[in-house]
């Protein structure tokens, strides 16, 4: 599944990001592959807000689309 | 752009040590610089970008401060800019988030493996406290091969600590295997310092400009091995309790669900315009532009000339004329845009300082996407109801070229700056709800319309938000004050000369009849086309040198209520003032600047023509 299909308050890991300038961040704001996260929030339409520990990211739905994920831990 | 030849830029002393204070964005560096150096700050601006370097003395060595990054590489200006000040550091003061250790170490890490003597300033410890995180400082310190002293900024607690363990700064252990250690010391023969030769393996394209080596690259594989480093670390060192979520936490989700985050939003805006178009646009500029400027300076610099220069001449009109540079481009500049600038940028700085920027980022990233924006152009166009000149230089940091375009050519169109909003409104508010619903609707329809066409024929494709969400904060006043301080300094020194030039093209304009002749050929179009008095052609000419001139010039003349709703809607459509379009050409280009400029003739004739005929 991508990172868009992911509910609400659910634990997830990533399973890949798309290639380039977005990987490189994404492994910066340590929600690069392998990580395990939350979804913490979804804005109808807009972007995906992922928590990992106390960090908070905004990831665009047009992105998340590409990140591939499986379900965590529950 | 030219790069890494940091000393180009700031005027530094060279046998000196070179003390910078690094950490991502919102950590609280500036406090730690301004600490560090009490006396005098030296403020130098980046080649091609808004930003500023501040750099000052301590005891005997120069300490820079740095924007915030979340890593050393050149994936935009902030990062260009830090880059090149960290390249040339000799020691650093990194600064990091305890809550967001797993975010900030890597910038940490990646210091350490371009082997700079590093020391932590293990900021906002009181935060970790209270959410229940605990740190085994000393541990940390073991791993990263650095000294961690844990700090809050705020109060300055543990500043004292820092200052006496600063010399104990020290190259940390690199996260790097052999086989990149080794690629790194014969590349170090080529370069300036290891820490250049790791962003050429890093793949950074500046870098690998200056040095034309062929250097085999790979930034995922050593990105991903300091990751899995300072996973580990962080598990290590932190320990959490579980805390409840405060009203700050509530806050910070409540601006993200559009339920709440919308109505909110609304009402910052409401206050912004409360502030900036109210008391700063009216009581503040009356004030400074029409008391100290308009009846104190003007007069006394109309004589000072008027001894030198017989009046009338070109060259007397040029300087203190109706246009003149030391007329009405001083009371322009200081008296009208200065304090206009300076309550945005506070207002700015306020929103960015506290937390709520980036969530409002990510709440109208979905609207903004669908003109081929994404969130991050919320800024520019916020900025862009304060003076349009302002928010086109601020899109700098929007993520690519065509990004750029699009913002610039809708803030052009379709954004009334403060200083036509004011007289817009005022025309707008007598005439009741039905007339500002037309007046908003067109603007609104024309703002969806023409992103919508730019994002389908622009080639390429615009940026993915990707964005860190810090926590909501009480934002200090005394920095926030600052930080607009020197953003209006900036901003004054960029765009004064423009606004210079601008006057110079009017005044030739004027005396060259040019302007008349405009009129003169508008007013038929007007009265049959727009089916308004001949005489808004004035107004609309006068609006091609200064919006708020357009807008005004309609207060005089008698107009039915639609006719005074169409004559707005194009005075809104019509074309940026003089000092935007200059801006225009040096951000862009000639070709698009009059693209635009020839465009938002056709659009606004067009558009409020159909109005018209509609109603």
């Amino acid at each position: 599944m991508t990172l868009a299909e992911t509910k609400k308050g659910r634990k997830y890991q990533v399973n890949s990001v798309p290639e380039g300038i977005m990987k490189s961040q994404s492994i910066r704001f340590g929600i690069g592959e392998g990580a395990k996260i939350e979804c913490s929030q979804k804005i109808p339409g807009g972007p995906i807000i992922v928590k990992k520990n106390f960090q908070e990211i905004a990831i665009s739905r047009n992105l998340a689309r590409k990140i591939a994920v499986e379900k965590g831990d529950l | 752009m030219e790069c890494c030849d940091i000393k180009s830029v700031v005027d530094i002393d060279q046998d000196k040590t070179q003390l910078v204070i690094a950490g991502n964005p919102n950590v609280g560096k500036s406090i730690f610089f301004n600490y560090f150096t009490d006396t005098y700050v030296d403020i130098s601006n980046y080649p091609g970008t808004t930003l500023e370097i501040n750099s000052g003395k301590y005891h005997d060595m120069i300490v820079h401060d740095t924007p915030g990054v979340y890593g050393v590489s050149s994936f935009n200006d902030e990062e260009r800019v830090a880059r090149d000040v960290i390249i040339s550091a000799d020691m650093v003061i990194n600064v990091v988030d305890a809550l967001h250790l797993d975010r900030d170490l890597f910038l940490t890490q990646q210091m350490i493996d371009m082997d700079k003597p590093v020391i932590v300033a293990l900021n906002m410890m009181d935060e970790a406290r209270e959410k229940g995180l605990n740190i085994d400082v000393e541990k940390l310190s073991r791993e990263l091969g650095v000294p961690v002293v844990p700090t809050v900024a705020i109060n300055q607690t543990g500043f004292e600590e820092l200052e006496k363990n600063l010399e104990k700064a020290k190259t940390g252990s690199t996260c790097l295997p052999e086989n990149f250690t080794e690629q790194l010391n014969d590349l170090n023969t080529k370069t300036e310092n290891i820490g250049e030769s790791l962003l050429l393996i890093e793949g950074d394209e500046d870098i690998k400009d200056k040095y034309d080596l062929e250097v085999e690259e790979a930034r995922d594989e050593i990105y991903r091995i300091r990751r899995e480093k300072i996973d580990q670390i962080v598990n290590q060192v932190t320990q959490r309790e579980s805390a409840e979520t405060g009203f700050k936490d509530k806050l910070g989700e409540w601006l993200l669900r559009p339920l709440t985050g919308i109505p909110i939003l609304l009402l910052i805006l409401f206050a912004m315009y409360e502030f900036v178009g109210v008391f700063i646009a009216q009581t503040v500029v009356e004030f400074t532009e029409g008391k100290i400027f308009a009846d104190i300076y003007e007069p006394f610099i109309r004589d000072t000339v008027g001894q030198i220069l017989a009046p009338g001449s070109f060259i007397s009109n040029l300087l203190v004329g109706e246009f003149g540079v030391l007329t009405m481009t001083v009371t322009y500049t200081f008296g009208l845009l200065l304090p206009l600038v300076f309550g945005f940028y506070l207002f700015l700085s306020l929103l960015e300082d506290s937390g709520f920027l980036p969530r409002i980022a990510a709440l109208t990233d979905r609207v903004l996407s669908a003109v081929g924006l994404n969130g991050r152009a919320i800024i520019p166009m916020i900025l862009g109801f304060g003076c349009v000149t302002m928010a086109t230089i601020t899109t700098r940091l929007l993520g690519s070229k065509r990004e750029r375009i699009i913002a610039i050519l809708l803030l052009g169109l379709t954004i009334p700056c403060s200083a036509q909003l004011g007289v817009i409104i005022g025309l707008i508010a007598p005439l009741g709800m039905e007339f500002f619903l037309i007046y908003f609707l067109t603007i609104l329809a024309v703002y969806i319309i023409s992103g919508t066409i730019l994002n389908k024929i622009l080639p390429g494709k615009s940026t993915d938000l990707l964005i860190d969400l810090p926590p909501i904060r009480l934002p200090g006043l005394k920095n926030i004050f600052k930080k607009s301080g020197i953003k209006s300094k900036m901003f004054i020194k960029e765009a004064g000369p423009i606004f210079v030039i601008g006057s110079g093209v009017v005044t030739v304009m004027k005396s060259t009849n040019f302007l008349e002749m405009l009129q003169q050929w508008l007013a038929p179009l007007v009265e049959s086309w727009l089916q308004l008095p001949a005489e808004v052609s004035t107004a609309f000419v006068m609006g091609i040198i200064r919006r708020d001139f357009g807008a005004a010039g309609l207060t005089d003349i008698a107009m039915s209520p639609i006719q005074t709703t169409i004559a707005l809607i194009t005075i809104t459509l019509f074309v940026p003032c003089i000092a935007s379009m200059f801006i225009m050409i040096k951000e862009r280009n000639w070709k698009e600047a009059a693209g635009i400029w020839v465009g938002s003739w056709i659009t606004a004739f067009l558009v409020s023509g159909i109005v018209a005929q509609l109603f």
